[in-house]
């Protein structure tokens, strides 16, 4: 991007947004968007580990039939919070919070959010609920899953109450990060960043800022609504009191379908800035792209009832269902070729960002694929519910969005560190990561097929090969995600000096110093092209 | 802040906009963004009062008869008396009529009491004669008719009560505005957080407006 | 169409025993290739191009490509139409699924946790097993006791929520004989992988013999009636009586006349008494080492007939 940037080289004692203020204090009460940006970076990454801990515990006990080290009533705990944490702490608000608080700034050349105490009270409210939700562990634990079913999460005796509590919480910090960043797009954008020159990943953010803000409030209330249920009886979703159970399926996948999207379309953004920038080409169907986000977005309001093809709905419902699922196929199919053309006649190296970004390709491939497989409503009454699903939906949001988030964060660790991590071994966590991932959840489409269905504490012998196969992967897994600790951790202690645009990147961010000041720019930036000029 | 932007920066204006206007704008539209989630979270409500009441339309009758039209009534007009007062002390304010718009915002505080109290002298009215949520409604001292009854208080307290709540939340921002108001704070070149709690004040008396025929009135 | 056995989809599926899973096998195969192909294409290409633009110095000049109009409206419109010739499939094989044939025999089914309930016309009851003539038309009615369940055989390819509070159905012919899987695939609480019935499939003959036989249930002796109420009130998904090993609750294994230890610290001796107690009221008394309130109480469920007659069952298990 071409801007009247900086002309002063910088030096190693040079301010910076992370020297500037010293002391915890500092860190806890700061508005700068960049360190509320890390604050989500450490809490997020922690929950991360802890939810990740479950997955293994489930993958473990999976690894032959019958039990093995848990009880049923604790198999079902390890699995809600595996999906609980991972949902509500990890995912949703990963990229957006950690990347898009650093980053949305930066790209559109803006000194900060548009609200940045509110900004900070996001985080807050954020680790309120995740304590809440931790706390729950203690307290009674939950054993609903994490789509807190009626009207089994009436009956259960666990502490389901403070659960929902803790993700409407949970709710409100997504709403308030959402509100902010709406605002920053059309409000903060440096002289010249007109709404089609700003980055991808931009539009990728507003898009999910835009459904968290629709979608949201929906899932609050839901949520409210158990709440009362639980405490008083009200009969709104208990059968025996004149109340439907299916009501909350409706009221929850309305708010759950557009939040599959809130975890996807970030990385998808993350996807295209590091397609672009190690292709140094630039990107295929900018427009295309920008639109297809915000016709996901639209579409993804009308299909949550393909949550619920045999729930019990009629025919037609489930069919029109079916056809406007198959509708949000085309965006991301568009989204895909568009990739694709984008490394057509480029100038491709293979660090380890881009080695991700190409994972998320791959992965993102299948994972659509077998999309389809589930919208057609004759396959899905086989697939619903069995292993076919946990695949998929794995494939996507892990498969896709942690790819995302994982190269996001190499991609950028230089400018928000001002530090190189080691590229090696850097590579290594991605083949690791990449390899585990394949064996833990490919054989599991294959489980789906033959009919395991998912949440289930023991299976038949028929199923064992292939979990076992499973459960290996997942050690890959846990493998690759503590050697990226590692990797991150030794850069941030004794990493190389980065210099201030070490991917030869044009967008914004990379045009201030690394770390940038706590202004972000030394010069306010004035922009006359677009996002990915190279020319 | 050693920034390089060359707009002279008044006490109020934030470092990262360019100017008053700028950053009342963005306040503007945050704050409006803010009650599209508010009215979508009654929305979720709406919506389920709307298919319940289809699926019982006699026990959500039944529900109605045994509240005071009347008080509802005298609320609704306190709460637009109420959002006049909140307009008036914006207008004042841009003309820089201080103590005039104090008097107002303190005024928009007292109907809140009014509200209020006029909701607590109801809600006990209810618990003593049993009217409570779900399980809790007392099917003897009630007389109630409908075996769910209890469902129509579930919404009823709900509701109200997350509208209540919504009212004393603006009574606290309004009382915070008012005694900045008295200091002298706010005046016609700067005037947003008054603005921003106004909207929000209109909005959760729009809310009730739709409340009052849809809780008291219905049947 | 002969290249939909490429796809070796019924080589991994569950043996398709209907018409119509042989029908969504079809369409799965057609899936399983066409998704093959569009990975081909993306991941292929990406690989291809990955390979053959390579990096070569920092400097080479890459292409500057913005859009191409007429590509970008092919890659959206073929794959739309795929889409719904796809979706235009399914909704067919869909479209039988809910057409509900006439005349067809009726069995209804009730989820419960953790067991499958059936009831026939004739009165016949069972517990997991769903026993059903070959080449005939047959509608599960479902509802649910308590929470919602979802009733999933695998061979047949359909799957459907019982529902608390309203009646759901399914509707199946099957063409092959044998023993098929039902899951429970909504998620049900602590024995929910563990809610795994039989629909059995049968010639016609033996169908008619098996429910004269099982009619004659009424006459049985006492404890054999309690036998069956023990499977079908699913008992024995919690309570093992073959032997001490212990499943959810205690084994019922040689307890009738010995002593228990109660969580409480005192003991009792099992009677009559207690174990008529311990249905209708379990959380009474718990015995040590066990949870209070996983057991659901039965009372209101039992008559006093089949109560006495279970309490008969377990005086027998010795």
């Amino acid at each position: 991007m071409s801007a009247s940037t900086h002309t002063a080289s910088h030096t190693s004692g040079e301010v910076n947004y992370i020297n500037e203020f010293k002391g915890l204090k500092s860190w806890f009460t700061s508005l700068d968007h960049k360190r509320i940006g890390l604050l989500y970076m450490i809490s997020v990454l922690f929950f991360f580990l802890v939810g990740g801990l479950f997955a293994l515990l489930i993958r473990l006990e999976l690894f032959k039939p019958g039990a093995q080290y848990l009880t049923p009533d604790q198999y079902n705990q390890v699995m809600t919070y595996h999906g609980a944490i991972m949902v509500f702490m990890v995912i949703v608000p990963g990229i957006p919070a950690i990347l898009g608080n650093f980053f949305l700034p930066l790209q559109i050349g803006a000194k900060d959010v548009a609200f940045p105490r509110l900004n900070l009270t996001s985080w807050y409210v954020f680790m309120l609920g995740a304590i809440i939700a931790i706390c729950t562990l203690f307290l009674g634990k939950i054993d609903t899953g994490w789509t807190f079913y009626t009207p089994y999460s009436i009956k259960t005796g666990t502490a389901a109450t403070m659960m929902v509590v803790a993700a409407f919480v949970m709710g409100m910090s997504s709403i308030l990060t959402g509100l902010n960043f709406i605002v920053t797009v059309h409000k903060l954008r440096a002289p010249g960043m007109t709404m089609f020159r700003i980055p991808l990943f931009i539009w990728a953010i507003y898009s999910t800022a835009v459904l968290q803000i629709l979608a949201t409030p929906v899932l609050g209330i839901t949520l409210l609504l158990l709440a009362m249920e639980r405490t008083f009886g009200v009969g709104i979703f208990d059968p025996n009191l004149g109340g439907d159970p299916v009501l909350f399926q409706h009221f929850f996948w309305f708010y759950s379908h557009p939040a599959v999207y809130i975890m996807i379309l970030p990385a998808m953004g993350v996807v295209s800035e590091l397609i672009a920038a190690f292709s140094r080409k630039t990107i295929f169907g900018y427009t295309a792209i920008a639109f297809s986000s915000i016709g996901i977005a639209a579409v993804s309001f009308f299909v949550w009832g393909h949550h619920m093809f045999v729930s019990g709905q009629s025919e037609v419902a489930g069919i029109v269902f079916s056809f406007l699922t198959m509708l949000v196929g085309v965006p991301t199919a568009i989204k895909m070729f568009n990739w694709l053309s984008t490394l057509y006649r480029g100038n491709i190296s293979f660090e380890s960002p881009m080695l991700f970004a190409l994972g998320f390709l791959f992965l993102f491939a299948i994972g659509g694929v077998t999309g389809i497989m589930l919208a057609t409503i004759a396959t899905d009454v086989h697939f619903h519910d069995t292993y076919f699903v946990v695949a998929h939906f794995h494939y996507v949001m892990v498969g896709g969005t942690l790819m995302a988030l994982m190269g996001g964060l190499y991609y950028w660790f230089p400018k928000m560190f001002g530090k190189m991590y080691n590229e090696t071994l850097a590579r290594l966590t991605f083949v690791l990561i990449f390899i585990g991932f394949n064996v833990t959840f490919f054989p599991q489409f294959i489980l789906g097929a033959m009919g395991m269905p998912r949440r289930y504490f023991d299976y038949i012998p028929a199923y064992q090969s292939l979990n076992s196969i499973s459960t290996i992967g997942s050690w890959l897994i846990g493998c690759g995600f503590l050697l990226s600790l590692y990797v991150i951790v030794t850069a941030l202690r004794s990493g190389e000096k980065a210099s201030d645009n070490p991917w030869g990147a044009k967008t914004l961010e990379w045009q201030t110093s690394s770390p940038p000041p706590h202004t972000n720019f030394h010069v306010e930036p004035v922009v006359t092209a677009g996002p990915y000029e190279y020319k | 802040m050693s920034t390089s932007s060359s707009h002279t920066h008044d006490s109020h204006v934030a470092h990262h906009f360019r100017d008053a206007n700028h950053q009342f704008e963005s306040a503007k539209q945050g704050i409006w963004l803010f009650m599209v989630t508010e009215i979508l979270m009654f929305g979720g409500l709406f919506v389920g009062y709307a298919i319940f009441h289809a699926l019982y339309p006699k026990m959500f009758a039944e529900g109605a008869s045994h509240l005071n039209w009347k008080l509802g009534f005298v609320n609704t007009l306190v709460l637009i008396f109420s959002s006049y007062t909140m307009a008036m002390s914006i207008h004042h304010l841009q003309k820089n009529e201080k103590s005039q718009a104090v008097t107002k915002l303190w005024l928009t505080v007292g109907c809140g009491v009014i509200f209020m109290c006029i909701k607590a002298f109801e809600y006990t009215g209810k618990f003593q004669h049993g009217f409570l949520p779900g399980r809790l409604l007392d099917v003897v001292h009630t007389g109630a008719e409908s075996a769910n009854l209890g469902m129509y208080y579930g919404f009823y307290y709900c509701m109200t009560g997350l509208h209540g709540l919504h009212v004393l939340i603006g009574m606290g921002l309004i009382v915070w505005l008012a005694l900045r108001a008295q200091k002298g704070e706010f005046g016609e070149d700067y005037f947003t957080p008054v603005e921003g709690v106004g909207i929000f004040w209109h909005i959760v008396d729009l809310i009730w407006i739709f409340l009052f025929p849809l809780l008291y009135l219905v049947g | 169409m002969f290249w939909m056995q490429y796809a070796f989809a019924s080589k991994f599926m569950p043996t398709a025993a209907t018409d119509q899973a042989s029908q969504v096998n079809n369409l799965y195969s057609f899936l399983l290739i066409s998704s093959f192909i569009a990975c081909v294409i993306l991941i292929g290409g990406m690989i291809y191009f990955a390979y053959k633009y390579k990096r070569q110095s920092l400097t080479a000049k890459s292409a500057y490509i913005t859009h191409n109009t007429f590509l970008e409206f092919l890659w959206s419109f073929i794959p739309l139409v795929i889409f719904l010739v796809v979706f235009g499939w399914g909704w067919h094989i869909y479209h039988q699924m809910r057409q509900f044939p006439k005349d067809a025999l009726e069995v209804h089914v009730t989820g419960k946790q953790w067991a499958w309930e059936a009831t026939y016309k004739s009165g016949v009851r069972t517990a997991n097993l769903v026993k059903v003539p070959i080449d005939t038309d047959v509608k599960i009615i479902l509802a649910s006791n308590d929470v919602i369940h979802s009733f999933y055989v695998p061979s047949f390819r359909i799957k459907q929520d019982a529902v608390p509070g309203r009646y759901t159905a399914v509707w199946f012919n099957a063409n092959k004989l044998g023993d098929f899987h039902i899951f429970c695939t909504e998620y049900c609480g602590t024995q929910h992988s563990g809610m795994i019935g039989k629909l059995q499939v049968v010639s016609r003959e033996e169908y008619d013999k098996w429910l004269e036989e099982e009619a004659k249930f009424s006459t049985l002796p006492i404890a054999q009636k309690g036998e069956k109420l023990f499977q079908i009130k699913a008992c024995s998904g919690c309570h093992s009586v073959a032997d001490a090993s212990v499943k959810v609750g205690p084994s019922l294994f040689k307890k009738f006349g010995a002593k228990e230890e109660l969580t409480s610290g005192d003991s009792t001796g099992v009677d009559e008494n207690y174990l008529r107690e311990s249905i209708l009221n379990p959380n009474a008394k718990i015995v040590k080492g066990f949870a209070s309130g996983v057991m659901p109480s039965f009372q209101g469920q039992l008559s006093e007939d089949e109560l006495s007659a279970i309490i008969e069952y377990i005086k027998s298990a010795k």
